[in-house]
């Protein structure tokens, strides 16, 4: 059958520049560049490329152009190229979207719609490089109140305070899996962790034997295909984290096709090489809160109640009453995914219209929370989308304890968000467990760009904590005076619950 | 309700600035006396005021009633006044009420009317609800300030009151004729309003139940520690930060049974990187009281000084961003925003504490120590 497909980019090249040196031909991934010995030349093939832009960065002489393909389909606002597209595809293929990284639609981003406050006169703005501010989070579950013992001139804590994480900023790596990513990646991310006294979340794949040495700083996650859950697993990390869903798919599960489970693989999520890996949609043991309960608790007996648990859920619509079930089954800490949350692969149709924006989330969730008078006894990570260091600070004012990146940690390493993460073929070495691609990551070099994007928004949040008048990131937790909004209904105004810009 | 305009004077400049003037001052063998010497420290600092608040908290004043609730209730109608009366009739076993006195003066635009009850809860009521007369209060006064309109409960203590306005605090002590008052503890406030509209309910101390504050300062954290404070019952009806303080003290040392020298490490507490210094039974304490209690740092410039009855402390933020001094002489013990206020009413002083960032002043009756490094823990007064 002819496929009616445009190609969607245009690689073009100056070949006056090029050199004819191959490296372009080499580094894609999706065979676009071919050397044509007769003619002498390189030849691309358009219709493959997936602007990746790896070629481009790659070419010694800056010869390669990729643009989109300025060939469009007769302007309409309903059917748009995405719409006909999609409907092209699925006639050729007969099958399901797939897609990788978020969600990538206009309008349900509220970060930006959120605007800081600052001091001016009445108090004084902090000085970061002159003063210290604090942003140190702890997470996990609290007691209501301290109790202490007094003895004549002696004071002696009475409470003793549940196991907890210790990050030195707010900020988290979220659980990528090894089978989604490669051991080059997660290595990056666990060296980064320690460098920045943060966790990194090893994910639903299980944790290789080699990044035990950092398991101090490595969140380990319990998903519904159990995969790499032994008594060791669940003793090594620093927390334990029961995913029930992902933002970029709520209430689907996962797939690594068994072409993509190596022997290592294998070997970490404790089943045969080439079988498929296949994460049920739901846990089967749990189709209800007190299911969920028994599992919280069944863990913490497990490793004697050493280690937080987190449980992590998709923000649907929702999210708030679940929240509070799950404070009230005895999770620590409660992660939200948020609609833009990523994935290395979904079913597009799920990844663009499931779930809702992480902002409005953490809003119902926090006020629930506090309504039920439960807020401080459990910590709150937001997730999903978080692109800078002010959406870090925004989501905190919200009601957040601190957040997960997951795609800004890989777009440090390289990644360039051509959502193809699903071919396994990432030319970026990144969404790949091709033992050859993954080389193209340097563990060492993409560690130290992780570290560096973590001390910068570190930095930063430090600057606009100081520009408050804050010290300490907890005076800012669930601070809503310090934010207002721009352009968004009472409703929505409402939800957040934050004022007016102007108010 | 602006009152004396005149010492704005008229020829200012328009900068505002973030002042306020404190002082405390407090006879530490219960020793009563008058308002001569706490008026004229406080009116001695003018410059941190700007008339549009002022105020005084006495303690030892009710004597004869010691052990009944005072209820200082400001209202800004005569409606109010009845809808909260029949709130009180209903909750409580009133002993006496009547109009607080004041001087007429046209000082004055239309000042609010100030009752005082003494009352005991109602003890069927206090059976049905199952908690501590206090607890009790408690709510009675969120009860009023969050749901009567126009009615403020500002003091709820036993044997002491609020009196407050806005005004210069001259001028508040003449209107409520504080010469005819003796306390043995005087907390007094001149405020200069930035954030918050000046009203009569807007100016300090603030009080609940024994516990009044007076705060120079702005909290860049109240956001949260309002948050906080209405998931713990206390509803802020004040419109203003200083509440939050007065609130999270009742809440730390009574419900919570802190010490103050705690309290003090709540609200301004040390900095991590001391905090991991610390030697490991005192690491565990400040720790944990960050941890557990950290949406009531207060975080922002503030000087505080609180009392209640037998207590006076001084607090400032961590980084020291108001001033506070304490001076002693003889039973007196003085804390004030300047020294100046001090020195004024006691030229010479036997001893003078310039407390660091976060450092707590305490005087406690009968108890002539003032604590000047608190960081260890093992060192609280009974
Ligand atoms: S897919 Fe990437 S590497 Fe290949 S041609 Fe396109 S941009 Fe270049
Ligand atoms: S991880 Fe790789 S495949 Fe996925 S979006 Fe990034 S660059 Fe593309």
């Amino acid at each position: 059958m002819r496929r009616y497909l445009l190609p969607e980019y245009i690689v073009e090249r100056d070949d006056l520049k090029c050199t004819r040196c191959k490296i372009c031909v080499e580094q894609c991934t999706y065979g676009v560049h071919n050397y044509n010995a007769i003619k002498n030349m390189i030849e691309s093939r358009s219709e493959l490329c997936v602007d990746c832009l790896r070629c481009v960065l790659f070419c010694p002489v800056n010869a390669i152009t990729v643009r989109r393909n300025p060939n469009v389909y007769k302007e309409n606002y309903h059917w748009t190229y995405e719409f006909i597209t999609s409907i092209k595809r699925q006639a050729d293929t007969g099958s399901a979207l797939l897609s990788g990284m978020g969600c990538d639609k206009q309008n349900l981003t509220y970060w930006d719609k959120l605007l800081l406050n600052a001091c001016q006169v009445t108090n004084p703005p902090i000085d970061p490089i002159r003063e210290p501010i604090e942003i140190r989070t702890y997470l996990g579950g609290k007691p209501k109140m301290l109790e202490f013992e007094f003895n004549d001139e002696d004071i002696t804590l009475g409470t003793k305070l549940g196991p907890c994480l210790c990050a030195e900023t707010p900020i988290l790596f979220a659980a990528m899996s090894y089978g989604a990513l490669n051991l080059n990646v997660h290595e990056a991310l666990a060296r980064a962790a320690v460098d920045c006294g943060t966790y990194f979340n090893c994910g639903e794949g299980g944790l290789h034997p080699s990044l035990y040495k950092y398991s101090d700083h490595t969140i380990v996650q319990v998903a519904s295909g159990r995969f790499g859950v032994d008594l060791k697993y669940l003793s090594v990390g620093a927390a334990i984290e029961i995913k029930i869903g992902q933002g970029a798919k709520p209430g689907i599960g996962g797939h690594l096709p068994g072409e993509k489970v190596s022997d290592d693989i294998a070997m970490v999520r404790m089943i045969p090489a080439g079988t498929d890996a296949i994460s049920p949609a739901p846990h089967h043991d749990i189709y209800s809160i007190e299911d969920l309960r028994q599992l919280i608790y069944a863990l913490k007996e497990t490793v004697e109640y050493t280690k937080p648990v987190a449980v992590k859920i998709a923000a649907v619509h929702n999210s708030a009453a679940i929240a509070s079930g799950i404070v009230r089954a005895g999770a620590d800490i409660i992660v939200l995914d948020g609609v833009r949350g990523a994935t290395g692969a979904a079913p597009k149709a799920i990844r663009d219209n499931v779930g809702i924006p992480i902002e409005l989330a953490v809003a119902s969730v926090d006020q629930r929370l506090r309504d039920e008078g439960v807020r401080d006894e459990v910590s709150l990570i937001a997730s999903g989308g978080i692109r800078s260091s002010a959406d870090v600070v925004k989501a905190v004012a919200l009601g957040a304890d601190a957040v997960y990146i997951g795609t800004a940690a890989l777009i440090a390493m390289g990644c360039t968000l051509c959502q193809k993460c699903y071919t396994g073929k990432c030319p970026w070495g990144i969404a790949t467990t091709d033992p050859e691609i993954s080389k193209r990551l340097n563990p060492e070099d993409a560690y130290k760009r992780v570290v560096n994007l973590v001390k910068a928004w570190s930095i930063e949040i430090k600057e606009m904590l100081g520009a408050m008048g804050m010290d300490a990131i907890e005076s800012l937790r669930g601070n809503r005076e310090q934010l207002r909004g721009v352009g968004l209904t009472d409703r929505e105004l409402e939800i957040l619950g934050v004022k007016m810009a102007g108010e | 309700m602006y009152a004396r305009r005149e010492h704005a004077g008229s020829y200012s400049d328009d900068k505002i600035l973030g002042s306020c003037a404190l002082f405390g001052m407090m006879n530490l063998t219960c020793e009563r006396f008058s308002s001569k010497e706490p008026v004229h420290a406080i009116s001695c600092m003018r410059e941190r005021g700007n008339g549009l608040g002022g105020g005084f908290a006495i303690y030892g004043i009710y004597p004869d009633l010691a052990d009944l609730y005072a209820f200082h209730v400001m209202y800004m109608d005569p409606l109010s006044r009845r809808r909260a009366e029949k709130n009180l009739m209903r909750d409580f076993r009133i002993l006496l009420s009547e109009e607080i006195p004041t001087k007429e003066s046209n000082e004055f635009l239309d000042p609010p009317t100030f009752w005082r009850y003494f009352l005991e809860p109602k003890p069927s009521k206090l059976r049905d609800e199952n908690v501590s007369s206090d607890e009790y209060v408690v709510r009675r006064v969120m009860g009023i300030n969050t749901g009567v309109r126009g009615a403020y409960v500002i003091s709820s203590g036993k044997d002491m009151g609020v009196f407050k306005g806005i005004g210069f605090p001259e001028d508040i002590a003449d209107f409520f004729r504080l010469n005819e008052y003796r306390g043995y503890m005087w907390i007094c406030h001149a405020r200069f309003p930035t954030n918050t509209p000046g009203w009569w309910g807007g100016a300090h101390p603030f009080s609940i139940l024994d516990w009044s504050v007076a705060h120079n300062g702005e909290l860049s954290s109240y956001g949260v520690n309002r948050r906080y404070l209405e998931m713990e019952g206390y509803g802020c009806a004040m419109k203003t930060d200083t509440e939050v303080l007065a609130y999270a003290l009742d809440l730390l040392a009574r419900r919570h049974n802190i010490p103050i020298e705690l309290i003090a490490k709540v609200f301004a507490p040390p900095y991590w990187e001391e905090i991991d210094a610390m030697k490991p039974k005192e690491r565990l304490t400040f720790a944990a009281l960050r941890r557990v209690y950290g949406s009531l740092m207060m975080n922002g410039p503030f000087s505080i000084i609180a009392a209640r009855h037998g207590e006076m402390i001084g607090l400032t933020d961590r980084k020291k961003l108001r001033p506070l001094i304490g001076g002693m002489r003889g039973d007196f013990l003085y804390i004030s925003s300047e020294e100046s206020a001090i020195r004024s009413i006691s030229p010479s002083l036997d001893k003078v504490v310039r407390p660091y960032g976060g450092e707590i002043i305490v005087g406690r009756l009968r108890d002539l120590r003032v604590m000047e490094t608190p960081t260890l823990v093992g060192r609280v007064y009974a």
